[in-house]
């Protein structure tokens, strides 16, 4: 298709910070404004993967970020502060990199109370802990009420890598194969059954976790090619960049890729797709073909890996798509998310 | 994966096997659907995948996306825009352009447009803020009308009142029939409308223009099922009415529906986004329900929308006249981000799936 | 034209009830449907039960797919 120019909004809209094919246009907005993009021959805003990093003798120091606003601060399987320390570790993690220490800001509105803030700090703690990593600095900041929603959290992270053993969405090869460490859309359907309008009751819970874990084992037991923890715009979002970063097709295979009954339900009752629905307790990893099955193995030992699966594929022939084989056999192709679904009933 | 999947892929493969031995050699069969249900689940399980080149489906004008007029989303933003007034809609229609933007768009102006599951939904925000107004955007056709109606004869709040663009499926398949030049050699029905109006609408159909009509579920095995039994219609040259969606349709539909439906709501000529005008084609709430018609309740004055803006083919292609590749504004000025015409929106719209899918050759493959 | 899904009755109260969609329950209005009970299997559209499930449609499914059968035997 034509090469869609890339036009630069009048107004932001909710799309616009969806993870999908619409948030584009402000990360090219981003990017063509920002010119000092990377530090000497670190990775940075050029490459856009997880997250930057600072070279340092045979070292990579990793550094990643990111913004919460989820709304109810308070969810089944998690809360903001759970959230905001497991996303950066796990952005860190997806670079092959040990996460080390974190920074946050806290911006809270004018009456908030401090018993949610005690709470919510205590997770944060705990999800630290679970981490192996410290909170070492930050800041907190209170605005008149009705300016923001409640409270927005922002992490930042450090970690350590070798240098030959960075990892990046480029790194996709042929015969590589996909392993999903648990179910798809966890977190987006357990945030949406909350949903002024789409109200539901579930007891499917978010799986907000640090994923520590899981990825180390996988690094320990094979050749890990290429890893991305999947939140806004789901697997969708996810694959596609794999596929367009690696310049690689990602075949998967529909019956393979896990998904919770409750997942299943709402999607279809709400007319989204659930692999365009938001995760964050997952990630997607890349490994050489024969270590597959062993990476598996050991991915599904560990306490957020048990649903593990391979899902799919890499192979060279239709460079940056990502094709599903679906339950009857026939093709499908994954497209990139517009933005958040939206549910339809049509 | 579990047994139910199992059968699924067998019952799929026995029936694939029928639609190839079923199918014609040369001459090309085109069947029309007309639901934007069908088309997601032909889309979502690669369906068109597994048939042969000499069987067409065609996506005809089924989808509210495509069909209701810009004028009427024009009037939902501007009661958007009220200062008291919550306007409540589906999340099919938000992105929908009309004469100058999309309900979506006019959020980022200041418009208090928010998405809603049902109509029970609306409601309940009418509940809960008794200080505004909440008008509900109501859409779609017979099977959405019904739970409509259902609530409005329950007396809702004082506070709400629904913009009404019903429109009604068979009329618009008698009109399809009468534009000489489309070859449809079959209809693919859609089960949840039959669900409330039964199959004689399609049956009459069926005796009227001596072409087959199956009313279809909407699992990929329903679908591949209809297709063969139409296939086997043709062979046979055999017109029927079939009621391939029995487990959930009755002959005569659902009757206490339907009189809930007549109580509430009148047929009229309706205007269809790029079609014109359909006899019988729409909805309208009757005057005994003036209090719950929002047009009548903010008085909104009928202001011509654009429909189809210049150089877009939306209303060929919603016909299955053209292909969106004969269109010189796709994939340039209309494209998933930014539709400009009502096919490229919704996921199922014929203009995004080509702009999607391209002219990659994906679907011959093993 | 309109999505609708399987869903199972688990509680009636007055004109709504509460139905499972598998492990996914909502509020759905009845009042569409005479006598439903717990159970019962209905299609649910836009938050309303609009059909309740034909429970011997099996046979008619078996007998549309021996009629396509058949008429296989003489090609």
């Amino acid at each position: 298709m034509a090469n869609e120019k890339k036009r630069t909004p009048e107004r932001i809209s909710l799309a616009h910070g969806a993870g999908g094919s619409v948030m584009e246009e402000i990360i090219t907005l981003i990017s063509n404004v920002i010119t000092e993009k990377n530090v000497s021959k670190g990775i940075g805003l050029k490459e856009l993967d997880d997250g930057g990093t600072i070279p340092l003798q045979d070292y990579e120091i990793v550094f990643a970020g990111d913004a919460h606003a989820v709304q109810p601060i308070f969810y089944p399987g998690g809360n903001i502060g759970k959230l905001a320390i497991s996303g950066t570790v796990n952005d860190i993690l997806m670079m092959g990199a040990k996460p080390l220490a974190i920074a946050d800001t806290i911006v809270v509105e004018e009456g908030f109370e401090t018993t949610k803030l005690r709470q919510i700090l205590e997770s944060m703690n705990e999800t630290a802990k679970e981490a192996r990593i410290a909170i070492i600095a930050g800041d907190f900041k209170v605005v008149p009420k009705g300016n923001i929603d409640q409270i927005l959290i922002s992490t930042f992270g450090i970690g350590m890598v070798k240098r030959n053993k960075l990892i990046l969405d480029s790194g996709l090869k042929p015969g590589d194969k996909i392993i999903i460490t648990g179910s798809v859309g966890d977190h987006g359907i357990a945030i949406m059954a909350h949903r002024e309008g789409i109200e539901f009751e579930t007891a499917l819970e978010s799986d907000t976790a640090p994923l520590v874990e899981p990825i180390e084992a996988a690094l320990a037991a094979g050749r890990i090619t290429a890893m991305k923890d999947p939140t806004r715009g789901g697997i969708a979002a996810a694959l596609n960049e794999f596929a367009k970063k690696s310049n690689v097709s990602i075949w998967l295979e529909e019956n393979k890729i896990p998904i919770k009954e409750p997942v299943k339900a709402a999607s279809e009752m709400l007319g989204i797709d659930p692999f365009e629905v938001t995760c964050e307790g997952k990630a997607l990893i890349g490994v050489v073909g024969e270590d597959a099955d062993r990476v598996l193995q050991a991915v599904k030992k560990t306490k957020y890996g048990h649903d593990a699966a391979i899902i799919g594929t890499v192979k060279s022939d239709r460079p940056g798509m990502v094709i599903l084989k679906t339950k009857v056999g026939g093709h499908r192709i994954i497209d990139v998310p517009y933005g958040e679904p939206i549910p339809r009933v049509c | 994966m579990d047994s139910k999947d199992q059968n699924v892929i067998d019952e799929s493969a026995k029936l694939t096997a029928y639609i190839q031995k079923l199918a014609p050699k040369s001459d090309i069969v085109k069947f029309t659907h007309v639901c934007g249900t069908h088309e997601q689940v032909l889309s979502q399980y690669g369906i068109r995948s597994l048939l042969p080149k000499t069987v067409q489906l065609i996506a005809g004008p089924g989808c509210p996306v495509c069909v209701v007029p810009a004028q009427d989303i024009d009037e939902a933003i501007e009661l958007a825009f009220k200062e008291d007034v919550i306007l409540t809609t589906f999340g099919d229609m938000s992105k929908v352009p009309a004469s100058r933007m999309s309900l979506f768009e006019s959020r980022t102006e200041g418009a208090d447009v928010r998405i809603v599951y049902s109509p029970l939904d609306a409601i309940e925000l009418a509940k809960q803020n008794p200080q505004k107004e909440v008008v509900f955007f109501a859409v779609g056709f017979e099977t959405t009308v019904a739970p409509i109606a259902a609530e409005l004869l329950r007396s809702p709040p004082d506070n709400f009142s629904i913009l009404c663009s019903h429109r009604l499926i068979p009329p618009a398949m008698d009109l399809l029939m009468g534009i000489g030049e489309l070859q449809i050699d079959g209809f693919i029905c859609p089960g949840h409308v039959a669900t409330i109006i039964g199959v004689k609408p399609f049956e009459l159909i069926t005796h009227a223009y001596r072409i087959p009509t199956v009313v279809s579920g909407f699992e990929p095995t329903d679908i591949l099922m209809s297709i063969a039994i139409l296939l086997k219609q043709i062979k046979e040259q055999t017109p029927k009415a079939v009621n391939q969606y029995s487990r959930f349709v009755k002959y005569e539909g659902n009757l206490k529906a339907q009189q809930m439906m007549a109580r509430v709501f009148e047929p009229y000529n309706a205007h269809w986004r790029g079609i014109g005008r359909v006899r019988d084609g729409g909805y309208e709430v009757k005057d005994e329900f003036e209090h719950l018609n929002a047009r009548k309740k903010f008085n909104l004055k009928p202001k011509k929308g654009i429909d189809i803006k210049p150089g877009c083919i939306c209303h060929l292609i919603v016909i299955g006249k053209e292909t969106p590749d004969r269109c010189k504004l796709f994939g340039k000025e209309c494209t998933p981000n930014h539709p400009y015409g009502p096919c490229m929106v919704s996921r199922e719209g014929t203009c995004n799936i080509w702009h999607k899918y391209g002219k990659i050759d994906i679907f011959q493959e093993d | 034209m309109c999505l609708a899904i399987p869903g199972k009755i688990i509680k009636v109260e007055g004109d709504y009830a509460k139905v499972d969609f598998g492990g996914v329950t909502r509020r759905v209005g009845i009042s569409l449907l005479e006598n439903v009970t717990e159970n019962d299997y209905v299609i649910v559209h836009a938050g309303y039960a609009i059909e309740v499930l034909n429970e011997e449609e099996a046979e008619e499914r078996l007998k549309l797919f021996q009629e396509l059968a058949e008429s296989l035997d003489d090609i």
